[in-house]
């Protein structure tokens, strides 16, 4: 399986929500819906604190427990990669993938009756680009690329920084990287 | 990742990248995004005032995206969360659709009724030249704000007029650039001089940069944290900067002018400053020797809060990297009626560590030479905005809004007619309510053009619906900037309903005005492509790249040993200002204590929040998902002391009885126990703005504490206290 990766460097991110607006005109993602968000954490007491921005969405887990999940086999794999997409015509709206998903990163429900969620922007991949999200940051946190590559940016930069992953003890084998 | 990057996955991949994205997701019910007939079309943003260029994208001739030229300077490529955003503007069902004449019916009652636009056009033309006739064409002014602006202060010029002005002035930017012209004889600009990308220390002092998302200042701070440079962030509150800064100094709310004093005195006393650059360029030295020496850090502290040995430990910090430190000149500037002062001090510090002209500090500036339209010169008006303001505010070198509004009321008023562009005057000057209904009842003839129902709109006697600026043309960009170029704005779509762009607008008004000579154009596209040829492109070029950038012609920086004219009187820098001294005014900052919140009330801080540009953005629908409404931080303290809890909604009074809107509330460490905080924008009262009406509270209604800069006329918005008044169940 061809990994891709997402590093997102939080102490850069300032939690604009770039990133979400990027995804909804690129996608079309209908109104009210999202496929990633952006999470503020503030530990401490004033004045002694710490915030963090996270912009969070499908992990695109190796171990995906929605694959495994979903009875029609409308979540699947991309074409050998880690990339999770839902297939709109295989999806029955069943929602054994809301359940399966650790990060609660899937939508309910797309208007046309099916479980949508972020597929890396995989038609801009498979072009060559970034994702949406990646290529608006403003602040240039963010980065794609293939873990498979050791001379990829973002392998670079998960063998030079320090760095986390939501609920890693799921065993999901998650590949958004956050850098702290 | 690069397009090299994937030729090296498709090989990884094998033959399964070959497979057509359609099959991909099943069928053609479900088209990916992109896989339609995509078309681009340059433009530059108008979300906020940083005018970064970028492309609109449509497939299949539906609107699609906007994404960053990557040849702007202004955004690298990347617009912000607004800017990315823009295509909410130009969809919003609640704009202006036709022109509004005021009506009075049978029952008394003022309404709008739709009009066409020849009627419009010709009350208008018909009040201004009753107007001209009865007081003269001076007596018309223009309230404005926004780059479409220029198509009416050309119609206002050419019509005998000098009075105009934009909040951008005295409700922002006005007390910084009045600051530094009167140190280094020159202003700031927009975007600002401040070479971040290259700086090694960087203050920010009430600046909140990231929360505010000016774009360039946003990339280059960015990248400033990237390469490790000291931020040393002063702010009452946990901003978002605050939490990436080596430092942050929670400040005691309006005591930042004392800190400011401190730090010279710390550069000073220890032999810190540029003692060579100071020689060379700066006069006034000794004065302000002696004048900061009491401004010691343990007496500052008292004031601010901030230890000594921080102000110490953060003063060496500066001149340990200067000159390439910047102390960020800010740009809502507009606190507590000391503000050329406080904005003096920044300047001054700037100076002491020679960062002005220097790499890493601010730069110097440039534009492309690009001539003007040939046109007739326009008739000299009998009056310009000093009219409004008369032998105050003797610095103000550009119009003061609050002061022609309030030289609009009564019978014999100055000013008889007003013109307002782009700028939502009630939630822009604070506390201004009752002063524009009285403006509103004396003038003869009151025009609002405008795109969106905003509340100004309400005041008007005729409203004319401009369409966006994706649907127009404006004058080419040309901002100084660390390498001249132009960005071009055209229409990507056609205007929606029956709405106008700004320069046929002006057009039409001049002609039934009798002002055809200054009007000779069929299509604003004339002009630019005319100037567009002065300097070898033209508007084809640019309707296909969007943005050119030309050569610098002079350095970016102070060239070691060749001697700098400096625009003051002096020709040098003046860290002891003669001019302010001539005028009556200090000549060296001094400090005033601010006055401090009765028992029971908060401080009440304001600023910005990255989805929203003012009120301006919060019924954009893909923004109104983004951020709904705003919250009011209060600390848990707070909280607890009030028994409010996180989440309920309140509202806020201030002493003189104004009650806000309900706001949300956001109980945070991120804020100091003496300060409330909220971003501006929020709590329209426009019904006709169906998704943000009535949606959280407005911070400038609550101003009614206003402190006039007797400088330049900023008025001080900082001074404000509230109570915060729990919601009945």
């Amino acid at each position: 399986m061809a990994r891709y990766a997402m590093v997102i460097d939080t102490l850069l991110c300032i939690g604009c929500g770039d990133c979400v607006v990027a995804c909804k005109t690129e996608n079309k993602v209908p109104e009210g819906l999202n496929r990633d968000w952006v999470v503020e954490a503030t530990r401490g007491t004033y004045p002694n604190l710490t915030t963090e921005f996270r912009s969070e969405r499908c992990n695109h887990c190796s171990h995906a427990t929605c694959v495994y999940m979903c009875p029609t086999g409308a979540s699947h794999h991309w074409q050998d990669t880690n990339i999770v997409l839902v297939d709109p015509n295989k999806c029955t709206g069943c929602k054994a993938c809301i359940a399966a998903c650790p990060y609660d990163a899937r939508l309910v429900m797309h208007p046309g009756g099916y479980i949508d969620k972020c597929t890396f922007c995989h038609h801009r991949v498979e072009k060559g680009l970034n994702p949406a999200c990646v290529s608006t940051c403003p602040t240039h946190c963010m980065y794609f690329g293939l873990l498979d590559d050791p001379s990829s940016e973002v392998s670079e930069l998960l063998r030079t920084r320090n760095y986390k992953v939501l609920a890693p003890e799921t065993g999901n084998q998650p590949n958004v990287y956050y850098l702290t | 990742m690069n397009r090299r990057e994937f030729i090296k996955l498709s090989s990884l991949l094998g033959a399964g990248a070959a497979v057509s994205p359609l099959l991909l997701t099943g069928c053609s019910a479900h088209p990916l995004p992109g896989s339609g007939q995509v078309s681009r079309t340059p433009t530059f943003c108008d979300m906020c005032f940083w005018k970064c260029a970028g492309f609109v994208y449509r497939e299949d001739g539906e609107p699609w995206k906007i994404h960053g030229n990557d040849n702007d300077l202004h955004s690298e490529g990347r617009l912000c969360t607004r800017g990315t955003a823009g295509l909410g503007n130009y969809e919003d069902p609640d704009r202006l659709q036709k022109p509004l004449l005021r009506v009075t019916g049978a029952d008394g009652r003022q309404t709008f009724r739709e009009a066409s636009w020849d009627e419009a056009l010709d009350f208008i033309t018909g009040r201004m030249k009753s107007i001209a006739e009865n007081h003269g064409a001076d007596r018309f002014a223009m309230l404005n704000h926004g780059y479409g602006a220029h198509h009416f202060s050309h119609l206002m010029r050419a019509w005998g007029s000098g009075s105009r002005a934009e909040p951008a002035f005295a409700q922002c930017r006005g007390p910084r650039d009045v600051g530094f012209k009167l140190t280094f004889g020159e202003g700031l600009g927009s975007p600002e001089r401040t070479d971040m990308e290259h700086s090694r220390c960087i203050v920010l002092i009430g600046s909140h940069i990231g929360e505010n998302l000016h774009n360039g200042q946003v990339q280059t701070l960015a990248n400033a944290w990237r390469r490790n440079a000291t931020v040393i962030t002063v702010d009452p509150r946990f901003s978002v900067p605050a939490g990436k800064s080596k430092y942050w100094l929670p400040i005691k709310p309006g005591t930042d002018l004392a800190l400011l004093l401190a730090w010279m005195h710390v550069l000073i006393d220890e032999g810190l400053y540029d003692r060579d650059y100071v020689q060379r360029h700066a006069t006034g030295f000794e004065q302000l020797k002696e004048h900061v020496a009491r401004y010691s850090p343990e007496w500052v502290y008292l004031e601010t809060g901030i230890q000594p040995e921080l102000i110490r430990t953060t003063a060496r910090e500066m001149a340990a990297s200067a000159p390439a430190t910047l102390i960020h000149p800010g740009r809502h500037t507009v606190w507590y009626g000391d503000d050329t002062q406080r904005s003096r001090a920044i300047a001054i510090l700037n100076a002491l560590l020679g960062s002005w002209g220097r790499k890493g500090g601010l730069y110097i500036q440039e534009k492309v030479r690009l001539p003007k339209f040939p046109l007739p010169a326009y008739p000299k008006p009998k009056s310009d905005f000093r009219a409004a303001h008369g032998a105050r505010y003797p610095f103000a070198y550009k119009g003061v809004s609050n002061a022609i509004i309030e030289a609009s009321i009564g019978e014999d008023a100055h000013y008889k007619g007003l013109l307002v562009y782009g700028t939502n005057l009630p939630m822009t000057i604070p506390g201004i309510r009752p002063q524009l209904k009285a403006a509103m009842d004396s003038l003869e003839l009151v025009v609002v053009v405008d795109t969106m129902p905003s509340e100004i709109t309400g005041y008007a006697d005729v409203v004319l619906p401009e369409c966006t600026y994706l649907e127009r043309y404006d004058n080419l960009r040309n901002s100084g900037e660390r390498h001249p170029s132009l960005a071009l704005r055209m229409p990507v779509f056609e205007p929606r309903h029956e709405s106008k762009p700004g320069w046929w607008i002006a057009r039409e008004l001049g002609h039934r005005l009798g002002l055809q000579k200054y009007f000779p154009w069929k299509d604003y596209s004339e002009v630019l492509d005319w100037q567009l040829k002065q300097v070898g492109s033209s508007l084809q070029e640019m309707q296909k790249i969007g943005v050119k950038n030309f050569p610098r012609t002079r350095p970016r920086y102070f060239v070691d040993g060749q001697p700098v004219q400096f625009r003051t009187p002096s020709g040098r820098i003046e860290l002891y200002s003669q001019q302010l001294a001539d005028q009556g005014f200090d000549p060296m900052p001094e400090y005033t204590r601010p006055q401090q919140p009765p028992q029971g009330y908060y401080h009440l801080n304001y600023g910005r929040m990255p989805a929203h540009t003012f009120g301006k953005t919060t019924n954009n629908a893909l923004l109104f998902q983004l951020a709904p409404e705003n919250t009011l931080w209060v600390n848990p303290l707070v909280a607890s002391a009030q028994g409010i809890e996180n989440g309920e909604y309140v509202r806020l009074a201030n002493p003189d009885g104004i009650i806000s809107n309900r706001i949300r509330v956001r109980v945070t460490e991120r804020i100091r126990p003496d300060s409330v905080f909220m971003a501006h924008g929020f709590g329209h009262r426009s019904r006709r703005l169906r998704l943000t009406h009535d949606v959280g509270a407005d911070d400038s209604e609550l101003m009614t504490n206003v402190k006039v800069d007797p400088i330049m006329g900023g008025t001080g918005m900082r001074g404000n206290f509230v109570t915060i008044v729990r919601e009945t169940a």
